[in-house]
């Protein structure tokens, strides 16, 4: 489904900014899966879901979507097979257009945009039928302004709408880190829901281990911008935030190791 | 009466310029200059090809695809060759400078004798009405054929306002909208977003050329400087439209920039007219677009005052 292989990408290359956010990262992912990504900041993480987004476009390396090379196509092309949610709220809707009109938007994704009407009357049913679901009431709002919701409400409304036209890969980039717990809760329980419903394969970046936990059939653990574990199966199901954490620890303390080894190696033969 | 009916025309004109603006100031968010050159190359290329006796209807036609392209081309500096917003814009609008003085061959094109869509709607005026030299208004007596002029042109108006109102509640015109509302959301809904700016650009501008034939036409003439100051005059329509009819919905904006750029004609007659030095124009319509842009944020900050 998903084939990423052996990509790179360096930003800021020969400056004192240079960040080395991905180093080689390959893996695969199966069609139907729901794959969590963990790891420490700046691991790259999100740089691995952005460069499958097309954000930017790796330094070296491929991948192929549904046997398609997308790895030099501009993001709004790659935009026709992927839905995206991404952390801030604010990103993924437009604020000063109203719900239906963002709705209608997503609803075309992918699509050549022609001069047909934008909401013709037939699709508000259509709309609000999708919309009640949400249980926010928004369904009776659709002409309010997207600008006027909360932060949670904008992202369920995303989350909506990137799967609005079913998409062959579903992204989603910490999408409820900026969210208040319980809104945060409630977003959790709608993607479970949405990709359950639509089988979605999904890739999910998230800083919460109770979620990585809990959620998706497989967990990429990454860090300095390479893929340092992956557990699918029932190695995934018998894990546990615990175990996670002291995973982070192993590679935080591996990592003290380089640094003094590399310190007695100095004093020792310079 | 004449003065009023005159402003009333000239700001109806004006007011293609003011939603060129709008579409690229507010939809875009893009401080477009190239405004400046593109509302002289619709007057340069209407006056031109009136004078070489080609039908007004085509000139005026023509010169919508002059600032339609003139604006595409802002439009692929900014978006295919990265060029900062306001630098393509200026670019443009020098470049345009030596293509006018092409266009028209020198500085000044007069077209007092030539047919125009003016003479078209004043000969419209006589056969309705043969009889009729003026018309008499609350007591105030007007010419006839100004107000055939003025009717005309209000109907042309309302008609390319409507057209643009339509247009932006389509599919295409939605994603615009959206492209400058928040970029990131609709390039991850499938969007070229390049080609929405440069689309939107060439769209404002080629409204922006058509105001300039429509005022070389009426003027009876077209000058290479006739640009200058114009970014600043429809930016001031927009926001009297805004302040007119407090930012609402699309129809709403567009009818305020009409409003606006009427309205904003007829306080620079009557200042005018009071004895105002034309060569301060510039600078009064610069401070009231100043005082314009500030007055929010002051207003933000009494009522802050006040809640403490």
């Amino acid at each position: 489904m998903l084939k990423i292989t052996n990509i790179y990408k360096t930003f800021n290359p020969g400056t004192a900014n240079q960040v080395k956010a991905l180093q080689g990262v390959s893996c695969e992912v199966e069609e139907g899966s729901f794959v969590v990504i963990v790891g420490t900041n700046g691991s790259g993480k999100s740089s691995l879901l952005n460069a499958v987004a097309g954000t930017f476009i790796p330094d070296l390396g491929k991948i192929i979507l549904d046997g398609m090379d997308i790895t030099k196509f501009p993001e709004y092309k790659r935009a026709k097979y992927l839905g995206r949610v991404f952390q801030n709220p604010f990103t993924g809707t437009a604020p000063d257009m109203t719900i239906a009109e963002n709705l209608t938007l997503a609803s075309k994704r992918g699509q050549a945009r022609g001069l047909g009407w934008a909401i013709p009357k037939s699709v508000l049913k259509e709309f609000q039928k999708r919309v009640k679901p949400l249980n926010m009431k928004l369904e009776d709002r659709l002409e309010n302004p997207m600008g006027k919701l909360s932060g949670g409400q904008r992202q369920a409304l995303t989350l909506l709408m990137a799967s609005w036209q079913k998409p062959k890969l579903l992204l989603l980039d910490e999408h409820t880190a900026a969210l208040d717990p319980k809104t945060a809760n409630k977003v959790i329980q709608l993607t479970e829901e949405v990709v359950e419903n639509d089988n979605l394969t999904t890739l999910m970046v998230t800083h919460s281990m109770q979620q990585a936990v809990n959620m998706g059939n497989r967990i990429l653990m990454m860090h300095n911008g390479k893929i340092v574990y992956d557990f699918e199966g029932d190695d995934k199901k018998r894990l546990k935030v615990n175990d996670l954490l002291s995973l982070f620890d192993e590679i935080r303390r591996k990592e003290q190791i380089d640094v003094s080894t590399a310190e007695m190696l100095e004093k020792n033969y310079i | 009466m004449t003065l009023l009916i005159g402003s009333i025309t000239i700001g109806l004109i004006l007011s293609l310029l003011a939603i060129g603006s709008f579409i690229s100031f507010r939809i875009f968010k893009f401080p477009d200059l190239t405004t400046e050159g593109s509302i002289t190359l619709g007057a340069a290329i209407a006056a031109s090809l009136i004078m070489y006796n080609v039908h007004p209807l085509i000139a005026t036609i023509l010169a919508f695809v002059g600032g339609f392209l003139a604006g595409g081309i802002t439009g692929l500096l900014h978006t295919k060759f990265k060029i900062n917003g306001l630098l393509a814009g200026i670019l443009v609008m020098t470049a345009l400078y030596s293509v006018n003085l092409h266009v028209m061959g020198r500085s000044n094109v007069p077209l007092l004798s030539d047919i125009t869509l003016i003479t078209y709607f004043e000969q419209f005026a006589d056969f309705i009405t043969p009889n009729i030299e003026s018309i008499n208004i609350l007591g105030w007596t007007a010419s006839e054929k100004d107000i055939y002029v003025l009717l005309f042109i209000l109907i042309t108006i309302i008609l390319i306002s409507i057209i643009i109102y339509l247009f932006f509640k389509t599919n295409l015109g939605t994603a615009m909208r959206a492209t400058g509302d928040n970029q990131q959301m609709i390039k991850a809904l499938g969007v070229n977003t390049n080609l929405m700016i440069t689309l939107g650009l060439a769209i404002s501008n080629g409204l922006i050329a058509l105001s300039g034939a429509f005022l070389a036409q009426y003027q009876g003439f077209a000058d290479v400087q006739m640009g200058i100051g114009m970014v600043v005059w429809g930016l001031a329509s927009v926001i009297i439209g805004e302040a007119l009819l407090s930012k609402k919905s699309l129809g709403l904006l567009i009818t305020g920039a009409i409003m606006g750029s009427i309205l904003f004609r007829l306080l620079v007659a009557i200042a005018l007219r009071w004895g105002m030095n034309p060569n301060d124009l510039k600078i009064i319509t610069a401070l009231f677009v100043f005082i314009a842009l500030i007055m929010p944020g002051i207003l933000n900050k009494f009522k802050r005052k006040e809640i403490c």
